[in-house]
């Protein structure tokens, strides 16, 4: 076993820690994927490589061969040094990957520059009131028209979409809709690609527990799309969609993040007390932190695996990968929760209350993190894909098609 | 980077699951429980080279790593196998490393001589037991002594020093003790002025034997639960009710699943933990502790839900399962229970006054 990267990482690593060191100062804090400060720190990063960094430079990436250390050694610097990676959003982590995979060179040259440069904001047209778990039910229909003149042959889309998150903010939509309504259910979903501010579309924000607003109920009424802007065959986008759907799951749960919170945790722990001594010296609050970091240990080490695999090619850690959605989202909000439990009646502080504790994040992340147990694929469904792919075990007999 | 066994270390795993495949089935456990003799269990282990993993090449042993006795230990925890793995192939060459015992070190590694381990009260004083010293020359109990009965007994007193004791030695008198766990002959020793060979002065032995017999168990405990964890998976699999196996059924699948996405991780931590004695100082102390202490709970978590799954039959002697149960138990308390090993982690990083 071997836990160093090597000389050739570690000077990598200095690179990338005196860039950081280097344009600190022109690092964006915050602001909306529009934000020009942002904007132009996403255009200097890619111009160094550390974002956007294996794309193709004829789609507007750097053109890095695949490196997954140097991958993640961007990321842990970044993290450390608590310097904004760039613009993440569903059209960068998702659609690019999927694009790259199965599009067409056209819809590579016409969707991916702009998309890394930030100035394509798009959102994910997937789950409806009807289809959460059980996406392949989806309703949303597109048919298509010929029409006349300069206009050639359209697709008409109508039905509803929910939990589209930044809908409100984004330019275009990637989304699953019904093409084929007679076809089986996984067979007749396609992927269309269609603008925002096409006639017939109605955005309604849907206020979240935390009091934000981040993701929408999205309408659709005679929505006309191209024929073209299709990626993958008629019928095939239950395919692409699965595609995206693994890049989702992979990153959610990430440990190191988790142990950055760990040690915020540790730290109020120090600084809050209770009768006049600090919650550390609490021996039940310490047991529990204790119960908290020995997971935390395990799940980096269950990363370390992981990663290792990924790099060497030579083990499978298959399952190890696929518990960590399910484990990682769970021990980060009972994370949480602990904050708020050694702190009393002040964890209940919540928006402008004077006495805010860690901004109050501790009680908007306990909420968010329920928000992603149930989103990208719930627990329950975690549990059936570890029992049934990683286990074996017999998959639930399916109900006769009424 | 590579956080994963090599082809050596897969190679040796191998080996010692299939020795155990096939010397230890559940007929042999059954019969071990009621004679507890694994005489010639040891003797072929030792001859795979078990006995004398951590033994340095230079006293006659294989002088391999952490890693590959926790490789080892796992596959003992798979099979149940009765087997003085601890206290004479972990603990001991540890505890002598570098204190002149290279014929000791050369008899355990041939799997001539046994080591017993009795630590306890380095882990916490109870009432009942008590180890002290005077003149040389150690006084009082120590309960629950591992890989018992032995050739020599390391021992513990109340100032965490620690000491070699022949068995038959002079004023020792000793008896077994009853547990849970019959795959793991314990005894208690009473000691009436017996002489003592002091190990060292430097109390950083004693924690790092404590530390490297921690880490082994959890490993034992890994692969007892993993043992379950297969069992249950391939009775849920066979077993049928309401014309269906009951694996299909939601109810019992998450309950596999859950005991698998608790159990996955510990494979990794149990590695890093291993990996630390060997070659990150600075983390192995608290790293062993939070093993341990992890293990313990997901062990007892796997144990029970394993057992759940195979509904009454699970309950019964029929299937043997209970073994497996028991052993995740014992390796639970002891050398520090996880409250005990949390409050260490914690004040071994200042964490607690």
């Amino acid at each position: 076993m071997d836990l160093s990267y090597g000389p050739e990482y570690e000077t990598f690593r200095q690179e990338v820690r005196d860039f950081i060191n280097g344009h600190r100062d022109a690092a964006p804090k915050g602001g909306g994927p529009r934000d020009p400060a942002n904007l132009a720190w996403q255009k200097l990063l890619i111009e160094h490589g550390y974002a956007a960094r294996t794309i193709p430079e004829a789609y507007g990436g750097y053109g890095a061969e695949p490196d997954i250390l140097e991958a993640r050694i961007i990321a842990e610097e970044f993290a450390n040094a608590q310097v904004s990676p760039g613009l993440g959003g569903q059209g960068i982590s998702m659609l690019v990957p999927t694009l790259l995979e199965v599009g067409t060179e056209e819809q590579k040259r016409e969707f991916i520059p702009p998309t890394l440069r930030g100035e394509m904001v798009w959102c994910q047209g997937y789950s409806e009131p009807g289809a959460g778990s059980d996406l392949a039910s989806l309703t949303t229909s597109a048919r298509l028209v010929r029409s006349q003149g300069e206009r050639g042959d359209e697709w008409v889309v109508n039905g509803q979409k929910i939990w589209t998150s930044t809908a409100h903010l984004a330019d275009w939509i990637f989304c699953l809709v019904r093409t084929e309504p007679d076809a089986p259910k996984h067979q007749g979903i396609s992927f269309l690609l269609f603008r925002m501010d096409t006639p017939g579309i109605e955005v309604r924000p849907l206020v979240d527990m935390t009091g934000a607003a981040n993701f929408n109920e999205v309408f659709f009424t005679d929505v006309r799309v191209p024929k073209t802007q299709i990626v993958g065959k008629r019928g095939e986008g239950w395919a692409v969609a699965n595609a995206i759907l693994g890049h989702e799951r992979d990153s959610l749960g990430n440990p190191n993040a988790t142990l950055q919170r760990l040690n915020a945790l540790i730290e109020l722990m120090r600084s809050e007390t209770l009768d006049g001594r600090p919650l550390l010296e609490h021996p039940v609050y310490r047991d529990r932190l204790m119960k908290l970091q020995a997971r935390v240990l395990a799940m980096r080490c269950n990363d370390l695996r992981v990663l290792s695999a990924k790099v060497n090619g030579n083990a499978d850690a298959s399952l190890a990968r696929m518990i960590v959605k399910l484990q990682g989202t769970e021990l980060r909000h009972e994370l949480e929760g602990l904050a708020i439990d050694i702190m009393g009646e002040l964890g209940l502080a919540y928006g402008d209350n004077p006495y805010l504790r860690g901004h109050g994040s501790w009680q908007s992340q306990y909420m968010y993190f329920l928000g992603l147990i149930i989103g990208g694929g719930t627990s329950q469904i975690q549990k059936n894909i570890i029992g049934e792919r990683g286990l074996g075990l017999p998959r639930e007999p399916k109900v006769a098609r009424g | 980077m590579e956080f994963g066994l090599s082809h050596e270390q897969t190679l040796l795993q191998d080996s010692v699951r299939r020795f155990l495949a096939d010397r230890v089935p559940l007929d042999r456990l059954r019969r071990f429980a009621d004679e507890q003799d694994d005489a010639e269990i040891w003797a072929g282990l030792a001859e795979l080279g078990v006995a004398g993993l951590l033994v340095p090449e230079a006293a006659g042993g294989v002088g391999l790593g952490h890693v590959e006795a926790a490789l080892a230990a796992e596959a003992l925890g798979y099979h149940a196998a009765p087997a003085p793995f601890l206290g004479t192939a972990a603990a001991a060459p540890t505890a002598l490393a570098g204190a002149a015992h290279d014929d000791l070190l050369g008899s355990i590694s041939a799997g001539a001589t046994r080591v017993g381990l009795a630590l306890g009260e380095a882990v916490g004083a109870r009432a009942d037991a008590g180890v002290r010293q005077q003149s040389g020359r150690l006084h009082g109990r120590a309960l629950f002594v591992t890989d018992y009965p032995a050739d020599r007994y390391l021992i513990a007193d109340r100032e965490r020093r620690l000491y070699l004791v022949a068995g038959a030695a002079a004023g020792l008198s000793h008896r077994a003790l009853t547990t849970i766990d019959r795959t793991r002959p314990t005894g208690e020793l009473i000691l009436d002025g017996v002489a003592a060979e002091p190990i060292g002065e430097d109390p950083a032995r004693l924690q790092r034997t404590l530390d490297v017999a921690r880490v082994m168990l959890a490993a034992d405990t890994l692969g007892a639960a993993q043992c379950m964890l297969d069992r249950a998976v391939a009775y849920a699999g066979e077993r049928e009710q309401f014309n269906r196996p009951i694996g299909s059924f939601q109810a019992v699948k998450h309950l596999c699943a859950e005991m698998a996405a608790e159990l996955e991780p510990c494979r990794a931590m149990v590695w890093y933990a291993a990996h630390a004695l060997d070659e990150l100082p600075e983390e192995a102390h608290v790293t062993a502790c939070h093993t341990k202490a992890h293990l313990a709970e997901v062990g007892r978590f796997v144990a029970k839900t394993a057992t759940e799954v195979h509904g009454g039959m699970g309950f019964t002697d029929l299937l043997g399962l209970h073994y497996w149960f028991k052993r995740i138990g014992y390796n639970r308390q002891l050398l520090g229970a996880p409250e005990l090993l949390r409050e260490e982690a914690a004040r071994a990083q200042q964490l607690s006054a």
